[in-house]
């Protein structure tokens, strides 16, 4: 079968069976292996990908559910001449990731959180995180990435 | 995070940020998960169902001629090869051999061209056992009538610089002991002025490294290679070596980025199996595990321990006694050197005069438990700090005073025969203190607590490095230490910057290939600062005096003319950088210079331990009486390292491992219900979430660099998980009178201690 949809900005095509999911095909037909897979049941995160601009587990995703839909993974956050997305340049000024397996759902999860909520208070922050995930950091450098890019960083500082 | 200090230094004892940080934020970390050979196969296991059985036949005939199937490999399909392996003792058949020893041991594999196709394949073979009484505790493994797990005696592994002597498979369940004494515990207990005593229970848990153990192996004539997951490749190797019966030269262990290890994915775990399906299978085999299967395949040894501890009149610590019970599942992994740890981080940082630790391991037949974390600590600090704070209380003392009064000072030799105490305790619980507000007003129903502890780290110290210098002044260091996420691919280059007086932008790493980087004994004990640190220190040095001979050359003066510069060397006018150097010397912009280090058990790491990891925590609690729920609201780690070369990553390693040890305090355990782990996946095994962050969180690191390792560093990266679980149950008796001696705190526990607690019931 065929799947088409739109990936990264660019109008994507690939062969795929019925069975396989949004992560098969994004990493073993795409080769696309920012998207990581641990948990495989929807608890973790490190799968999450943006479809429509919504944070999505893309271990228990159909890859069917995502024909014609817009889908975003981490390879294409960055800018095409290799300048980081801020939310990817404040997990690196805040340490916040360390083995980083969780780093890329993380960062699409955050990227769909400002983009909803541009200023969110730490409360807000953690109750959208609470989906991902992360067994190094202790999540204390995530949120003060997330606060440093939303601008709140500051006068959360103790 | 804490403000840093003004520095001597240019490029250590700075933040600097990660070296891997571009790759991790944009999805292009190399993982083994990621990777593909050309004309790879996929395995996939079969487990045992039972926890205990004899394996009367298996049929795999069915199965090896469904679609896509390349071959299925048993344990009657091993010969040639010498299918047992381990590091402590060579107990663990690489697939079960004539009987499985717990319900998810691997009992065949299936090789097919894709994971689906072996998946599909696995349920059409066809194995007959025969069940055997199960033992699933310490208790049910040391009765009289216990079934035997182990038959036979082992041969040892390549674990060195393990003191005890291997005990498995003599006739009796037990894996191994290990016993410590010193003055006469029994006369110090008769003239105590206070005593307290109990029992108490560590839980088994899981470390939940998110990418779940992997392996891909390429088996060819007389050559083994393998890219891995683990932790400690050179061990890996070891095993590897003798299950193929190799020279080492023939080999090869890889390992890019990790993806989390603490501890679990030391030694050797999947790679013997990976390696003998390919051997069969005569292609390259990948062997990716779900975490479903990953925890079926290491978990951290539980622990019942009873202890006493005793004062003077003086509140004086004279004697502590403590009999452990661990239980370390199927096969020994790693738990042979967790019991001999477990039993010396049993006395605590405190200097005390009278002391009997009684260890020991059982075999029983449950997931094989090795490493984790800490190493046995935190399962011997829950009884010891929560003693530490009952003693207190029962002899009308602050339990802040009380430690202070009797932690190891500077310099002394708290436990007889090993390194003098490296630490400042008391600067550090003062820290501690202040941080937690120990002192200040405290809310209903919040409790305080600070608790310490102190672990014999660094693992062995056997370690070699190289340190190229390249003709344009940038450099390679070759070093075997794994990137597990800790930050060593930042903190090796910051060392050779510093030494080297070159931009830290310029100097690289290659990690962690047993045919191309030195020997590294282990990541892990927190010891690649210390001990790789100071082999690349070592080693650049080594280059700068090779180079210094080369710039004499170079210029036609005496060595002794030579003067070394920041970044290069002097002679009266001439100034010469490396790149000049090395270019002059070979008269090409090319070359290079080679600065070698070997690290051994001598000179200033002849004392075992290499350092004492020494970490002081604090937690403030909230209680909910109504459901017995705690909310850590505060919580503060306080790292005795010596120097930080890079703070961010330590108070990182601090922050990570104290939330892995709220995690056991307050709800992580892997539950069996009889033979069967129930609840062996991420939806049922709760770990620390966003929710669960404390609302305030206090790092501190103290740095009098009082270490033996590089400027006078320390390792850290374990310690703050380790009295975290004594904290946590230490501040919940503050808040609200109950003491709960087993962790995790669950809320059901604490609810039903408040509720036995009002019916008048003493626990």
């Amino acid at each position: 079968m065929k799947l088409q949809f739109n990936l990264n900005g660019r109008s994507t095509e690939t062969e795929y069976e019925h069975q396989e999911t949004l992560a098969e095909v994004l990493r073993e037909r795409l080769n696309l292996t920012g998207t990581k897979l641990s948990c495989e049941v929807q608890v973790c995160g490190a799968c999450t990908v943006l479809v429509d601009g919504l944070p999505v587990s893309a271990c228990t995703m159909l890859a069917y559910e995502a024909r014609g839909r817009n889908v975003v993974s981490i390879e294409g956050l960055a800018k095409p001449d290799g300048t980081l997305h801020p939310i990817q340049q404040a997990f690196i000024d805040e340490f916040a990731f360390q083995c980083g397996f969780c780093t890329p759902g993380m960062i699409l999860a955050a990227k769909a959180l400002l983009d909803e909520n541009p200023q969110p208070t730490r409360d807000e922050i953690i109750h959208y995180m609470d989906g991902n995930i992360c067994r190094c950091t202790g999540y204390v450098s995530i949120v003060r990435a997330i606060q440093k890019v939303a601008g709140t960083l500051e006068e959360s500082k103790k | 995070m804490s403000a840093e200090k003004k520095t001597e230094f240019h490029v250590v004892n700075h933040s600097v940020p990660r070296r891997d940080g571009r790759v991790k934020v944009t999805g292009k970390a190399m993982y083994v998960s990621d990777m593909k050979l050309t004309g790879m196969a996929y395995t996939k296991v079969l487990r045992s169902p039972y926890a205990h059985a004899k394996i009367v036949s298996i049929d795999a005939s069915r199965a090896a001629s469904q679609p896509g199937v390349y071959c299925v490999i048993t344990g009657n399909d091993l010969e040639g090869l010498n299918p047992y392996y381990g590091h402590a003792v060579k107990d663990h058949p690489l697939l079960a051999i004539e009987k499985v020893r717990y319900a998810g041991e691997p009992v065949a594999a299936v090789v097919a061209v894709d994971e689906r196709a072996a998946f599909c394949a696995l349920e059409h073979i066809d194995v007959k056992y025969e069940e055997l009484k199960p033992v699933l505790t310490p208790e049910e493994a040391m009765a009289k009538d216990a079934p035997l797990l182990h038959e036979r005696k082992f041969e040892a592994g390549a674990l060195r610089g393990f003191e005890g002597e291997v005990t498995a498979g003599r006739g009796t369940n037990i894996c191994q002991e290990h016993h410590l004494k010193w003055g006469d515990v029994e006369e110090a207990f008769k003239n105590a002025a206070a005593v307290v005593e109990g029992e108490y229970y560590f839980p088994m848990t899981y470390a939940y490294a998110m990418e779940a153990y992997v392996a891909i192996a390429d088996v060819q004539e007389a050559a083994v290679t393998v890219y891995s997951s683990a932790q400690h490749p050179f061990m890996v190797r070891h095993d590897l070596k003798s299950v193929f019966n190799l020279p080492v030269s023939q080999v090869r262990l890889i390992v890019p980025f990790v993806g989390g290890g603490y501890g679990s994915k030391s030694y050797t775990k999947i790679e013997p199996l990976a390696a003998a399906c390919s051997w069969k299978a005569k292609r390259p085999v990948k062997l990716q595990l779900t975490i479903e299967e990953a925890m079926l395949t290491t978990r951290s040894d539980d622990a019942y321990t009873w202890m006493r501890t005793a004062v003077d009149a003086n509140g004086k610590i004279i004697a502590r006694q403590a009999k452990i019970y661990m239980n370390t599942g199927a096969y020994a992994e790693n738990s042979p050197l967790v019991v001999e740890k477990s039993t010396n981080r049993c006395v605590g940082p405190y200097a005390i005069p009278n002391v009997q630790i009684d260890n020991y391991s059982y075999y029983t037949n449950t997931v094989p438990a090795s490493s984790y974390r800490g190493f046995g600590c935190a399962q011997v600090t829950l009884p010891g700090e929560s003693q530490i704070d009952e003693l207190a209380a029962k002899i009308g003392k602050d339990a802040y005073e009380f430690r202070l009064a009797n932690a190891a000072k500077p310099g002394e030799e708290f436990m007889p025969k090993m390194r003098p105490f490296d630490g400042t305790l008391k600067e550090d619980l003062d820290i501690a203190a202040k941080a937690i507000g120990w002192k200040e007003p405290i809310a209903k129903g919040h409790g305080r607590s600070i608790a310490c502890s102190t672990s014999d780290a660094g693992a062995y110290p056997l370690t070699s490095t190289a340190v190229r210098v390249h003709a344009d002044g940038s450099v390679t260091i070759m070093t075997g230490s794994t990137e597990l996420g800790q930050g060593s691919h930042t903190v090796i280059p910051q060392i050779a910057a510093e030494e080297l007086g070159v931009p830290f932008e310029n100097v690289h790493v290659v990690s962690s290939d047993t045919a191309i980087t030195p020997y590294d004994r282990s990541t892990g004990a927190s010891r690649t600062t210390t001990l790789m640190g100071s082999a690349v220190l070592e080693a650049s040095r080594e280059a700068i005096q090779q180079m210094v001979v080369m710039a004499a050359d170079v210029l036609k003066v005496k060595v002794e003319q030579i003067q070394v510069i920041r970044g290069g060397v002097r002679c009266g006018e001439a100034q010469l950088n490396w790149s000049e150097v090395i270019s002059k010397y070979y008269a090409l912009p090319d070359g290079e210079v080679i600065g070698r280090a070997y690290i051994r058990k001598s000179g200033k790491f002849s004392q075992i331990p290499v350092f004492w990891e020494t970490v002081s925590t604090g937690v403030e609690v909230a209680i909910d009486e109504e459901t017995g729920k705690i909310n850590v609201e505060k919580l503060v780690t306080v790292g005795d390292v010596g120097l930080a070369i890079n703070p961010a990553l330590v108070e990182g390693q601090d922050i990570g491992a104290a939330t892995m040890g709220m995690g056991i305090g307050l709800f992580e355990e892997l539950v069996y219900q009889g033979p069967q782990l129930m609840n062996g996946s991420i939806l049922d095994y709760r770990l620390p979430r966003f929710a669960d962050l404390p609302k305030k969180v206090d790092l501190h690191l103290v740095q009098n660099r009082d270490g033996v390792g590089p400027y006078g560093a320390k390792g850290g990266g374990e310690g703050s998980l380790n009295s975290m679980a004594a904290n946590i149950a230490n501040a919940v008796e503050r808040a609200v009178g109950v003491r709960i001696r087993s962790a995790p705190l669950t809320p059901e526990k604490v609810w039903r201690a408040l509720k036995d607690k009002k019916a008048g019931g003493k626990k």
